[in-house]
């Protein structure tokens, strides 16, 4: 064996520790995006998630103008750091509208009176059925849908105050 | 007062990240017909779960693993093949959900690399086995 082949086992591992490292260092995004961005809201119908706010189906998504539309849950901590964000973009004009993950009426109820409702119309999905159909990976994810009823963006977890000027770029080019 | 403190934080619930509906029909109950079973079963395991990347929906407690068993399981009983309801999926979330991953460029020196090792471990052993001889 030639003294040069001797010393590719050595080397094999600083790569291997070395990707290592780097990935230490660097961890990947795993984030699972829905590959539907781009693709027209799967058509969908949902009961009203509690009394006296209309339920949502992928036609209402299709208005003529965008639409931004929640995930959201009751039982889901990040959703009640995200309202007063939602809140502030309905008043800057976004039209929201939302789906409640597992959730019961009376918990939805308590959750708008709590921390503010800024949704249009919510609908129920109990199974998560409209969320995979999505391809939603959890709760809360907001997407915005242009007037055609295609799916133009995905907000993956929380809305922050750091995310505005994006939601609102994206709202912007869907118009 | 401190031993009373630390009483209740014992009763005290955890933070809840699960809602508190109970699990989807057919998420943890197996079909009657034991075909379809199966094939629902080989599909689930096949499947990765969103919530906890690295388990399969077969594997996983989440709650959101339970919806997609219940998915998977009405579905093969409605009639749909396993390999549609594979294809859903993977439309909405890429060639990451399934455990199968597809041959293609992209994926080619995965299924290239087992070879390509074998073949160098015989290299290697060739070699020694020579020397010794």
């Amino acid at each position: 064996m030639s003294r040069a082949v001797r010393f590719v086992p050595l080397l094999v591992l600083l790569l291997f520790v070395g990707f290592v490292t780097w990935r230490l260092l660097v961890p990947n995004d795993e984030k699972i995006r829905s590959r539907l961005t781009g693709q027209p809201v799967p058509a969908f119908t949902l009961a009203p998630a509690t009394g006296g706010i209309a339920g949502l189906s992928s036609k209402d998504l299709a208005s003529g103008r965008p639409r931004l539309l929640n995930v959201f849950a009751s039982w889901c901590v990040p959703c009640i750091a995200e309202a007063p964000l939602l809140d502030e973009l309905k008043r800057s004009g976004v039209h929201i509208d939302a789906i409640a993950v597992r959730d019961r009426p009376e918990d939805v109820a308590a959750f708008l009176a709590n921390h503010g409702n800024p949704f249009e119309r919510i609908g129920s999905d109990p199974e998560s059925r409209v969320q995979l159909s999505l391809g939603s990976s959890g709760v809360p994810e907001s997407f915005i849908v242009d007037g055609k009823g295609i799916i133009r963006y995905q907000h993956m977890g929380p809305i922050e105050p750091g995310d505005l000027p994006a939601i609102r770029r994206e709202w912007e080019a869907a118009k | 007062m401190k031993r009373w403190l630390l009483i209740l934080a014992l009763l005290a619930a955890p933070a809840l990240a699960d809602s508190d509906l109970p699990a989807a029909r057919y998420a943890n109950e197996q079909l009657p017909d034991p075909r379809q079973e199966a094939a629902a079963k080989a599909l689930m395991e096949e499947l990765r779960c969103l919530v906890c990347q690295g388990q399969s929906i077969a594997d996983s407690d989440a709650e959101l693993a339970g919806d997609m068993r219940a998915m998977v399981r009405q579905r093969i009983a409605a009639g749909e093949k396993p390999e549609v309801v594979r294809a859903w999926l993977v439309s909405r979330y890429g060639d990451w959900v399934s455990y199968r991953p597809p041959v293609e460029p992209m994926t080619w020196p995965l299924w290239a690399a087992p070879l390509l090792l074998l073949g160098i471990g015989a290299f290697l052993l060739r070699h020694r086995f020579r020397r010794r001889g």
